[in-house]
């Protein structure tokens, strides 16, 4: 038997390197919240804050603006829902996956941004790495970089000058590569191929700031219509 | 705005944020059994939203007018190429955004 300290251990040990290229992507993309918080006039208390609370990256952008707009909270959660409504399908996948985990599941939820949901739902995770420890500390290592990131931006602002051009590319690599794992991984194609289609489709009809409620209820009517012959394949086995 | 609306508006995202989070664990609590329908999606969902995330992350490219999309293209193809050829996560991933940084820095 392995002691309570030792299966911590190895799943950190396990979780980290999982977690590494979204350690450069969220310093790099928080230290750009951070830099903008601070140069559009706010303390850096303010993006230390929001990025420990919200910790959702494009929304936590969103909000810089409505704070320098007029008072409309009605707005600011209708606008919110919105843009993070993709995490309804995050929780919807891991219904099963999470019962019985404790009390983790509540951090789990609470940090269910992309990239965590990515990583808990595709990796493998060894028979011998205790599974919740593992998503706890995925959570927690991609919460503390993006925390971390968007202080030091707000506590440096527009001290920091590099040349980094390029580097957000880290994000779509990972999910170009998560979505390969997945492709890899499943015997029909047809939901990923929906996902990569009708959201392409919608980005063109409805453009890039509008497209993600119409993809999601796109993707869903057109899951809904093809339930009977996906799980007659399988698909959803 | 003056510091409460400001921590009003914050803690609409933060509500907002944490509402999409939470509510499927609300609604299909674990210890009912969840409907057939939810266990479907919950199933298919996934690798669609992969998808989705792919578009999300290059939502404002424009093939029409700057680079054409081609860095995203060459250093996409670099990323398959080198997952499908090591399958080694964080090599593809750094193999693909290092090639993109050197075409947007040098190159285009």
């Amino acid at each position: 038997m392995q002691s309570k300290g030792q299966v911590i251990k190895k799943a950190l040990r396990c979780a980290f390197p999982y977690t590494l290229p979204i350690f450069a992507g969220f310093w790099f993309l928080g230290l750009t919240y951070g830099i903008y918080m601070n140069v559009s006039g706010f303390h850096f208390l303010y993006p230390m804050l929001m990025s420990l609370l919200i910790f959702a990256g494009s929304i936590e952008f969103v909000t810089v603006n409505m704070l320098l707009g007029a008072f409309d909270p009605v707005q600011a959660l209708l606008m919110t829902i919105m843009i993070n409504a993709r995490h309804l399908f995050y929780g919807i996948s891991m219904l099963d996956k999470w019962k019985g985990i404790g009390w983790k599941k509540f951090y789990l939820i609470f940090g269910m941004c992309d990239e965590s949901f990515s990583i808990n739902y595709t990796a493998k995770i060894p028979e011998d790495v205790d599974k919740g420890w593992f998503m706890f500390f995925v959570t927690l290592l991609n919460h503390m970089y993006w925390f971390t990131g968007a202080t030091l931006g707000g506590i440096f602002g527009s001290l920091i000058s590099f040349n980094t051009e390029g580097l957000d590319f880290v994000m779509t690599a990972m999910f170009v590569v998560i979505f390969l794992e997945q492709w890899m991984k499943e015997k029909d194609h047809t939901s990923a191929l929906l996902g990569i289609g009708l959201s392409a489709l919608c980005v063109v009809v409805f453009g890039p700031e509008n497209f993600l409620v119409p993809a999601m209820a796109a993707i869903v009517v057109m899951l809904t219509v093809l339930r009977k012959p996906l799980e007659r394949k399988g698909a959803a086995v | 705005m003056t510091l409460t609306q400001q921590i009003v508006t914050i803690c609409m995202v933060i509500l907002g944020t944490a509402l999409t989070r939470f509510l499927p664990f609300l609604i299909f609590p674990a210890g009912k059994p969840t409907p057939k329908y939810i266990r479907y999606l919950g199933k298919v969902l996934p690798a669609a939203v992969f998808g989705l995330l792919v578009v999300y992350s290059l939502r404002n490219l424009n093939v029409f007018t700057g680079t054409h999309g081609l860095p995203e293209l060459v250093a996409v193809s670099v990323v398959v190429g080198l997952h499908l050829w090591k399958k080694q996560m964080l090599l593809s991933i750094a193999g693909g955004t290092i090639c993109y940084m050197l075409l947007v820095q040098y190159i285009f």
